[in-house]
């Protein structure tokens, strides 16, 4: 409980995942410091999403263990409701709820599972629609923002949580081009303000600008990883080139 | 348009003209649509109605309630709630499979019959609770479809936030599930209000054994007409007023959006 270094945010050791008989994950091992943003790349199926999943308790671990801040979360006993309102995650198709206002899907988690009032949940919501220029949006519902707009409260409904930790799942890989930047602009600023974040992503550009370090999944393991620009212009691993060079290819990076 | 008005209006003058020409039509004008019987036997049809009105309502209330119990109780995840998921099956596949009217029969005649003390011997009670126990069944299978038609992806959304499985059932699953099967809740109700003309087999006087008393002592079938636009004149509104909720509820959520 007591031996980590000061400042650990989050810890993967060994993690193993399957479904049915396919393994997922085969053992990663990651940490993570306070306030560092880690970008995960890598071919889909790689298991980005799932170790994302596991770290928010979606999906149950088969083996190792998950810590936040030097306490276990896998461990048995452990109250996941507590432990998910510390760790905000965000996905690829933002699932808002869609028979919701927008204010109401901020603050339905603060009020219902943090038991914060609900004059206090609202004002701290229409701060944050506020801080991220949603303000005027706030009494409408999803279907009638735009996929960009709708990320955006996706990722404001996480951060009412007060997390201490933020996973951020391909939050662009849904959105019609010219809606990318106004969310990455988003995330930008939470990087700026100390967020701790893991982010698993395709925009190259984006992991090379903002990760502290850059984390390559191939087949289930963290076969490579580095600050970005020694991942992006000097990889080790064949892999991570080919990977790379295919992504150059696309005219992605 | 036009064309499509020209043939309804000759096809049903057609039928009519068949039907008012066919040899029998006096005496079944006389014995169904007899206007003096039809004024006469109304009132009484209309105040045994209020009888199925009172046992729709109050039948409905507690399907709705026991409905999603049972269906919630059998979305219930995980080997430890298998017994309570095995017996919501057995509840569901017992009485839709059982025929209304003997379970109105088993209850009505077989519960008093057992002259238990508190146990009421109301043949109105158990009409009730027989409504509510078959057509709970059907509610709870309605319930059960919205639920899982809910892309798992909002739970994972709920629960991610730190929701309870209860609290992610009741604000993110639950509303939703509901407003998806409103078209087919109205339907079960428009065979509930149907079905509350069985109950006059055990002795309550509502619309239909009114009807039936009526017709006896006449040796007249209006009464049957005029009951049956009772139920036409009831379930009508119902339908409109479902209609009017689904769409009002598009609207709030994509004004602005192509529907």
């Amino acid at each position: 409980m007591t031996d980590r270094p000061m400042g650990e945010a989050l810890r993967l050791e060994n993690v193993h995942k399957s479904f049915g008989k396919i393994e997922v994950l085969k053992g990663i091992d990651l940490a993570v410091r306070q306030h560092e943003v880690v970008c995960l790349i890598g071919a889909s199926g790689s298991g980005k999403s799932t170790m994302l999943r596991c770290i928010n308790l979606l999906e149950p671990i088969d083996q190792g263990r998950v810590m936040i801040e030097g306490q276990e979360i896998t461990a048995s006993g452990v109250d996941v409701n507590r432990v998910r309102r510390r760790i905000g995650i965000v996905f690829q198709a933002f699932n808002l709820f869609p028979h919701m206002t927008v204010i109401r899907n901020i603050t339905l988690a603060p009020t219902q599972a943090q038991k914060v009032s609900s004059a206090e949940a609202e004002r701290r919501g229409v701060e944050l629609l506020s801080r991220f220029g949603l303000a005027d949006k706030a009494s409408d519902y999803p279907d009638r923002l735009s996929g960009g707009q709708q990320q955006r409260v996706a990722i404001i409904r996480a951060l009412a949580m007060k997390p201490d930790l933020m996973l951020l799942d391909e939050v662009t890989s849904a959105l019609d081009p010219e809606l990318v930047a106004e969310v990455l602009n988003v995330i930008r600023e939470l990087a700026g303000s100390g967020m701790t974040m893991v982010i698993a992503t395709h925009e190259m550009g984006f992991a090379r600008d903002l990760a502290d370090r850059v984390c390559f999944l191939d087949d289930g393991v963290i076969l490579e990883e580095g600050r970005p620009e020694q991942i992006f212009s000097a990889p080790r691993e064949q892999r991570t080139q080919q990977f790379l060079a295919r992504i150059v290819a696309a005219g992605r990076l | 348009m036009l064309i499509a008005l020209i043939s309804t209006v000759v096809f049903f003058a057609v039928i009519w003209w068949i039907v008012v020409h066919s040899s029998g039509w006096p005496e079944v004008k006389q014995a169904f649509f007899n206007g003096k019987q039809f004024r006469e036997s109304l009132p009484g049809i209309a105040k045994a109605f209020l009888v199925n009105v009172r046992l729709f309502l109050i039948a409905e209330v507690f399907i709705l309630i026991l409905a999603l119990f049972i269906a919630v109780l059998r979305s219930l995840p995980g080997p430890v709630f298998f017994p309570i998921r095995a017996l919501a099956i057995v509840y569901t596949d017992l009485f839709r499979g059982i025929p209304t009217i003997l379970v109105i029969y088993t209850l009505g005649f077989g519960a008093p019959a057992l002259q238990l003390q508190g146990v009421p011997t109301s043949p109105f009670f158990w009409a009730v609770v027989s409504l509510v126990l078959v057509y709970s069944a059907y509610v709870a299978e309605v319930y059960r479809a919205g639920i899982e038609s809910v892309h798992p992806s909002q739970v994972a959304a709920a629960r991610s936030l730190g929701l309870s499985r209860w609290q992610s059932m009741r604000f993110v699953i639950l509303p939703q599930a509901i407003r998806r099967v409103i078209p087919p809740l109205l339907n079960d109700f428009i065979g509930l209000q149907k079905d509350t003309a069985l109950v006059a087999s055990i002795g309550v006087v509502e619309a239909f054994r009114q009807a039936q008393i009526d017709s006896a002592a006449t040796f007249n079938f209006t009464p049957f007409l005029a009951t049956a636009l009772l139920f036409v004149a009831f379930t009508i509104p119902l339908a409109r007023f479902t209609d009017w909720l689904i769409l009002r509820d598009r609207r709030r959520r994509q004004t602005g959006a192509a529907l």
